[in-house]
């Protein structure tokens, strides 16, 4: 019996069809789909990671509103050229907080996943200013607008909200909080303590150096904890990875 | 008439609908056993490679393979091709670096790859600075010039908050302290003694405040002061600028040029071992303004 007359006995029979065309559709669905339901399993336990802070999860709206991930990458791949230039390869526990995640798939700009704390603040206004001002050869957009558009925590409690309909552990104390810890993490004078305990490793300061509270200072301070949280002296990478 | 395959040439499937035959094309032969071989082939990455996830975890793979373990093997392996070297480098007595001619050679090399990558940015990718960010290139240093000042500040920074050992001072904003008049008549004395077209009769007035207020860091004829990182101020290299409105910038405001502190001890997202500190070190010393 040739192939195309075995079909026939399927073709010919509606229910066997169906049944059959059930057992196809099942197969592909658990494949593709039963993965999904124990991702967690493929997030290594790290010390360190916890969710933004209500500015730096505004600096990360901004950083995606302008499109940096255009140019940029937060992915620094397990290759040794990589490792040498950018710091540790990136770990999946790093991102599990990012919703979109960041990773991008092209590099005009350096990979940014560990440029925490690489540049001052100074700089970072600076660059972000006026690229040429400090890289002559950059091609890099200006950003200068940012140090002119004031920033209130009019949304932020519904931004984090969002995020934790999504996945991010945000507690009922840090959703009430949000707008007095957006506020404080840019005021080198304000009392930070709580909102260092809520955040630990959060950075607390004038960012941008100017008294009003502006998109810059939300934006360097996504970009200077980028990288930076966890502790690589506590960390062993599981070789199954 | 157009040319109409003929039956027989091709055959048919046997299905017939109100006089129409579906004529039967198969694939060609060897598109098919590629296609076999595609499965057979994914078949056995999935035994071979790590591929399956499972409840914890997933299947390491019959290879045994792991792209994190071949990064730690591709980096040991030039680790310990360099490891004679390094282990030197990390050791060196600094100042006496330039005698092992081999040593040397490699420190200014990797040197200048740790720079590319982490120093260029604010120096430049030839060292010549920015606006705020020094001139490697000059004799002209804030916090010294001889390789081991260098490395020191690598290693430690400079008005950060991530070393204890950060060099740290801080220049008073005078606005709060001076009157407009006397910042523009120091400001016209600082462009006298750094040969500049200036005021005179403004720049004399502005001596006494000069020296009352500033020449305990920057020196009396402005010759700066190393130990507070003072600049100095008698010559035509300036850092953040020279002309008047620059200056009266930051006489008022006053400048905290902020740099990181390298060492993997202290940078929060990895850092330079002691061995790329010292080769960066060695790197920026010969670049020309060395002591």
């Amino acid at each position: 019996m040739g192939i195309l007359d075995r079909h026939k006995v399927l073709e010919k029979n509606a229910t066997l069809l169906l049944v059959c065309s059930l057992g196809v559709v099942t197969i592909g669905g658990i494949v593709e789909i039963a993965p999904l339901f124990y991702l967690e399993n493929t997030i290594e336990d790290v010390e360190g990671v916890r969710p933004y802070s209500p500015l730096e999860l505004t600096g990360r709206e901004i950083y995606i509103r302008e499109g940096c991930y255009v140019c940029h990458s937060q992915m620094i791949r397990p290759m040794r050229d990589e490792v040498e230039r950018y710091g540790h390869y990136s770990l999946a526990a790093e991102s599990m907080y990012d919703h979109p995640f960041q990773w991008g798939s092209k590099r005009t700009g350096p990979d940014l996943a560990r440029v925490g704390g690489r540049y001052s603040d100074e700089w970072h206004v600076d660059h972000l200013v006026n690229p040429e001002a400090v890289v002559p050869e950059s091609v890099m957009p200006k950003y200068s607008f940012l140090l002119n558009k004031e920033i209130e925590p009019t949304y932020i409690t519904d931004l984090m909200s969002t995020h934790r309909m999504v996945g991010v552990p945000y507690s009922d104390e840090m959703i009430e909080s949000a707008k007095a810890d957006f506020v404080v993490q840019a005021d080198p004078l304000g009392d930070s303590a709580a909102l260092l305990e809520r955040y630990p490793g959060a950075q607390v300061r004038n960012f941008d150096g100017q008294p009003q509270l502006t998109e810059m200072d939300a934006l360097i301070a996504y970009l200077q904890m980028l990288g930076t949280l966890v502790d690589f002296s506590t960390f062993t990478p599981d070789a199954s990875r | 008439m157009s040319k109409k395959p003929e039956k027989k040439e091709v055959g048919t499937t046997g299905h017939v609908w109100d006089g129409i035959e579906e004529l039967n094309n198969p694939l060609p032969r060897w598109w098919v056993w590629i296609f076999y071989a595609t499965i057979v082939w994914g078949i056995w990455y999935s035994i071979a490679y790590p591929a399956w996830p499972l409840l914890k975890g997933a299947t390491e793979g019959y290879l045994g393979y792991s792209t994190r373990a071949e990064v730690a093997a591709d980096i040991a392996a030039v680790d310990a091709k360099n490891a004679d070297l390094v282990g030197k480098l990390e050791a060196a007595d600094l100042t006496a670096l330039s005698g092992d001619a081999e040593l040397y050679q490699f420190a200014i090399n990797g040197g200048r790859a740790v720079f590319a990558a982490n120093c260029s940015q604010c120096h430049g990718s030839g060292a010549a600075g920015a606006k705020g960010y020094p001139n490697l290139l000059d004799n002209d240093w804030l916090w010294g010039g001889s390789i081991e000042d260098i490395a020191f500040s690598v290693t430690n920074g400079i008005r950060n908050e991530h070393s204890p050992d950060a060099r740290w001072t801080e220049m008073p904003a005078f606005g709060e302290i001076l009157s407009k008049e006397e910042i523009a008549a120091v400001v016209e004395h600082v462009r006298a003694i750094s040969g500049q077209e200036a005021d005179a009769a403004l720049a004399a007035a502005g001596e006494t405040v000069y020296l009352d207020n500033c020449a305990a860091c920057h020196g009396d004829a402005g010759e700066g002061l190393r130990d507070m990182g003072a600049p100095t101020l008698n010559d035509a290299i300036w850092l953040y600028g020279g002309d008047v409105a620059t200056l009266t910038e930051t006489v008022t405001n006053a400048r905290f040029g902020v740099m990181p502190a390298w060492s993997e001890a202290y940078h929060p997202a990895g850092g330079l071992s002691a061995a790329e500190i010292n080769a960066v070190a060695a790197y920026v010393h010969q670049l020309g303004g060395g002591e």
